[in-house]
């Protein structure tokens, strides 16, 4: 195909696209878009819902055999008033925008699938304490938003809480700490580290 | 030999008459309970609230553990403990750092951290549940260690 002609073919969609449609009132038009948008926006939506659940998070081996067993001995898995904290609540964020960008991340994670770069406990365990660190960084970044959608500082009630609970909290807060300074490993083990990471993060 | 055999016969039936009259107040571990019937399970124990560290009987005692501990891993990667008990970390968490023993290995010869002997806290210092005592005990500190 000649330059010239792929020029032409542009410029006559983009006639046609332009041309006003005479068959057609604009009312039946505007109910077209409408209801496509429906079906566009529902459709885009069910997808985002279905791969926002547990079950999809473990329906790949590599985190149903190691972070979900972890996850199965917690406090966030088990608990005496018995509200559970599912992958999302903490790896998600609700807010639709961050939540896009959060999915289109998750493809690079598919690529990494395929590849197979975590797909047996020795790759995954070398991967982890990399994996680790891209959610501290970015829980750290956000103030650990996706903890404080559940648990809010301005809502503890210090008296009721422990010893040790309200000491740091207290102190940690008017600090302007946040909560994955001190509460790494919270829902999984965590990774092993050598003596440079231990100095970085303090643990 | 058929006196012997009597004479055999009757010194073993005696011995196990005996037996099971010296054995006859022993109650094994899991009570007096019937093979064929489901022993009776003991209600589990409440651990302990946090709380301010607990008074030593002995010098050398290894402290108890005075707050919960439920949850808390440690394992070839991590120690939860020494995330606030290390010298690094205690002054930040408010912990007792470890005494200087704990870096000490078998063979004497002084750490820059942790000795493997000591890595797993849990091995000698342990939380408390909320339970009188199994047994009657009149132990007092030594001196040293009693105010008054
Ligand atoms: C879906 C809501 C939800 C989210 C998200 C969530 N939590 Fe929790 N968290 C809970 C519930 C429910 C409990 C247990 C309450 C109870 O004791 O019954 C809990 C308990 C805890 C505890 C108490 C642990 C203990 O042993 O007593 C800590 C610490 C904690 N969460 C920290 C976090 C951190 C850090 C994050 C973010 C990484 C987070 N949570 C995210 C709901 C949530
Ligand atoms: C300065 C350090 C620090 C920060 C920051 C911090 N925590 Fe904690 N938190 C602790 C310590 C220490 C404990 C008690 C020890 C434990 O449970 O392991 C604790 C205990 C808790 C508990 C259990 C309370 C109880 O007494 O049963 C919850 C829930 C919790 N934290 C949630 C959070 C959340 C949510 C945030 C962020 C908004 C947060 N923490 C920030 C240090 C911190
Ligand atoms: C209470 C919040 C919470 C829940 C629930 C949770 N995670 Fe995590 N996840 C974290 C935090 C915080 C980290 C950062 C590492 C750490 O501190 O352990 C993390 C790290 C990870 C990592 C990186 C590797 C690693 O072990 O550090 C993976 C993969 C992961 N989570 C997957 C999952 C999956 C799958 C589920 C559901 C079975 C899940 N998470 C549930 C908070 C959570
Ligand atoms: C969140 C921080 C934290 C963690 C994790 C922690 N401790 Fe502590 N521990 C403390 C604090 C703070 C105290 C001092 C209690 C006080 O003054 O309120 C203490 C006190 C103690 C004491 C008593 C010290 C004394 O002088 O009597 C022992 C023993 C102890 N802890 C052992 C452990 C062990 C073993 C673990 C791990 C299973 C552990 N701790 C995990 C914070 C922690
Ligand atoms: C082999 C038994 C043993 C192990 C394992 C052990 N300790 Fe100790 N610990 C002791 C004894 C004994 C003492 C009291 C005498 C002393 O200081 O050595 C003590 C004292 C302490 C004290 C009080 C120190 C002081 O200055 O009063 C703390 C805190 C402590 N241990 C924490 C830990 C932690 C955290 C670990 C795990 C990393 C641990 N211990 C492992 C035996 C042990």
């Amino acid at each position: 195909m000649t330059e010239e002609t792929q020029a032409n073919i542009i410029k006559r969609t983009w006639q046609l696209l332009c041309h006003p449609c005479t068959t057609k009132s604009l009312l039946s038009l505007l109910s077209m878009g409408f209801v496509a948008g429906i079906i566009f926006w529902g459709g885009f939506n069910t997808a985002m819902e279905a791969t926002n659940n547990e079950t999809f998070c473990i329906s790949c081996h590599e985190m149903e055999e190691n972070v979900y067993q972890e996850y199965k001995q917690t406090i966030h898995y088990m608990n005496r008033t018995g509200v559970r904290a599912t992958c999302p609540d903490c790896h998600v964020p609700k807010e639709w925008v961050h939540k896009f960008v959060r999915k289109i991340q998750a493809s690079n994670e598919l690529y990494h699938k395929m590849l197979g770069s975590i797909d047996t406990p020795e790759k995954f365990e070398a991967k982890r304490l990399e994996l680790a660190k891209h959610v501290w960084a970015s829980m750290k970044k956000t103030d650990s938003r996706e903890c404080r959608n559940c648990h809010d500082y301005e809502s503890m009630d210090y008296g009721e809480q422990s010893r040790r609970s309200s000491r740091l909290h207290q102190k940690g807060f008017s600090n302007g700490q946040t909560c994955i300074d001190c509460h790494k490993g919270i829902a999984h083990q965590l990774p092993y580290m050598d003596e440079a990471t231990h100095k970085e993060t303090g643990l | 030999m058929k006196i012997i055999n009597s004479i055999t016969f009757i010194l073993s039936f005696a011995l196990i008459c005996f037996s099971l009259l010296s054995f006859a107040d022993v109650v094994s571990l899991r009570g007096h309970n019937p093979l064929d019937e489901e022993a009776k399970i003991p209600t589990l124990k409440r651990w302990q609230h946090d709380r301010e560290p607990i008074a030593r009987n002995y010098l050398q005692q290894p402290p108890i553990i005075p707050h919960k501990i439920h949850r808390y891993t440690i394992d070839r990667r991590s120690n939860k403990c020494l995330t606030c008990h290390s010298w690094r970390s205690y002054k930040e968490s408010g912990a007792t750092k470890i005494s200087l023993t704990h870096f000490r290995d078998r063979d004497g010869n002084e750490l820059s951290s942790v000795a493997p002997r000591r890595y797993f806290c849990t091995q000698c210092h342990v939380p408390q549940v909320e339970a009188p005592p199994l047994i009657e005990n009149q132990f007092t500190p030594v001196d040293s260690l009693t105010q008054e």
